[in-house]
């Protein structure tokens, strides 16, 4: 940290950083219920996709821990503290389909990482302190890496045929 | 963190071992979220924290938690939860449920618990649907539903307005949440959990299975324009023009919390059964 941080852009500072923890926390938690999910629904493909991106969020989630030298993560936060009702990186639970796709899985990351982009765009773009901005802009440009490693990613990945969600016992079927 | 490090639980320990079997992309998920994350920045010990459901999707929460659990009887839920309360007031209660459980089958048990005002948390997630049977209209189904079978050109009938019913009957504190925000969900429990007396929390909570629709009320909800009131008039006034997607606190009175004495009466096994003497 630098020593000349005056002592409300220092709580400011930490403040970002706890809120960047939680962004990267959430996310983590999210993609670990949704391979959570796939698995108890048999989609293993998937579920070990949600696994790996679970695990590349909690490591961002890990380095900020370390960079901030926090022994314990910070307490939960409950307010709304987003643009929208949850944190941008984390995946809305209602795109879920147990008959999804891995390339379906990598869409909704996608877009996971285009809101952190833009949410952190925008602060490195505010008024906010000089480090907040900073740091702001070094975590915006990680997620424009990593919106390039999801398209490369997809490119690899199979495309959904059309019907990919037709199931010939569905959950809805009644005599 | 937490002033009292003993305290100091995390969400994800609120959370047991046992995997929820809903269907991906239920809202009752981030439900369940929202209660962990809620009894965690509350400072709460699972042991001393338990959660009672009756009969339903999300009547399967109590597993899912490391608390204590009760999966009861349908639509006895908070039968159970009114007498556990009041044998051990020193618990936190939280009873937990579909709009089917709660407003249909255990209709009369709602109506009272808003009415005795024992100090219980009740969250609904309400999907208005039975999903678990196979998707047939339950009373908050809108008349004109005719997906399922059952009632394939739709109910005709007037839907059950949750929070008018629990405003009328004397609920302590009346909210409405929306799964689809699960921050806002666990500050809103959070705050039930705290104000004293019968405190119901109606959380729209999505079934993309039989209600896909009901994805799109992501774009619905909202937060309510207004702060929440301790008058019941002024509150059944806004119930008159709320729209079914106000997010937030309607309601928070002041009513004392019903509570009878313990400690006299019959205690020993031996006086019980005497009292069962013919």
């Amino acid at each position: 940290m630098s020593p000349r941080k005056t002592r409300t852009g220092r709580k400011v500072y930490d403040e970002f950083m706890v809120q960047a923890y939680v962004m990267e926390n959430d996310a983590r938690d999210r993609y670990t219920e949704f391979a959570d999910q796939m698995e108890v629904h048999n989609n293993l493909e998937v579920a070990e996709l949600f696994r790996k991106l679970a695990r590349i969020e909690g490591l961002h989630a890990d380095k900020i821990m370390q960079e901030m030298g926090w022994k314990k993560p910070p307490p939960p936060s409950l307010a709304w503290a987003w643009d929208d009702m949850e944190s941008p990186e984390s995946a809305p639970v209602t795109e879920l389909h147990y008959l999804m796709q891995p390339y379906h899985a990598l869409q909704l990351a996608l877009r996971c990482e285009q809101r952190a982009e833009k949410f952190l765009s925008r602060i490195a773009r505010s008024k906010a302190p000089a480090d907040v901005r900073r740091v702001a802009a070094e975590m915006a440009e990680e997620e424009r890496e990593h919106v390039r490693l999801i398209r490369q990613w997809m490119k690899k990945t199979p495309k959904p045929e059309p019907g990919w969600d037709r199931d010939l016992d569905p959950p809805t079927y009644s005599e | 963190m937490s002033a009292n490090p003993q305290a100091a639980f995390t969400p994800q320990q609120f959370k047991s071992d046992v995997k929820p079997v809903w269907c991906p992309g239920c809202g009752d998920y981030s439900v369940l979220s929202a209660i962990t994350k809620a009894l965690a920045a509350l400072e709460l010990r699972p042991e001393n924290v338990a959660i009672v459901s009756g009969i339903g999707c999300s009547s399967r929460i109590p597993a899912y938690t490391s608390c204590y659990g009760f999966h009861g009887v349908h639509g006895r839920a908070l039968a159970a939860a009114t007498g556990l309360k009041v044998a051990r007031p020193d618990l936190t209660v939280i009873t937990a449920g579909g709009d089917g459980d709660g407003y249909s089958i255990g209709g009369n048990h709602f109506l009272h618990a808003c009415r005795r005002n024992v100090d219980l948390t009740y969250i609904v997630m309400d999907n208005r649907v039975y999903g678990m049977t196979k998707g047939q209209p339950s009373p908050t189904t809108e008349p004109d539903w005719d997906s399922s079978k059952l009632s394939p050109h739709g109910t005709g009938l007037r839907e059950f307005h949750p929070l008018v019913i629990a405003l009328a009957s004397g609920a302590n504190f009346i909210a409405r949440a929306f799964s689809g925000d699960p921050n806002g969900t666990a500050e809103l429990i959070a705050r039930a959990v705290r104000h004293p007396g019968f405190s119901f929390i109606e959380v729209l909570s999505p079934c993309v299975t039989f209600r896909p629709e009901q994805r799109g009320w992501k774009e619905m909800a909202h937060p309510a324009p207004v702060e929440p009131t301790d008058d019941p008039g002024r509150a059944a006034r806004r119930l008159m023009t709320d729209d079914g997607f106000n997010i937030g606190v309607l309601y928070a009175g002041e009513r004392k919390p019903y509570q009878p004495g313990m400690g006299h009466g019959a205690q020993r096994a031996a006086d019980l059964e005497a009292e069962f003497a013919l």
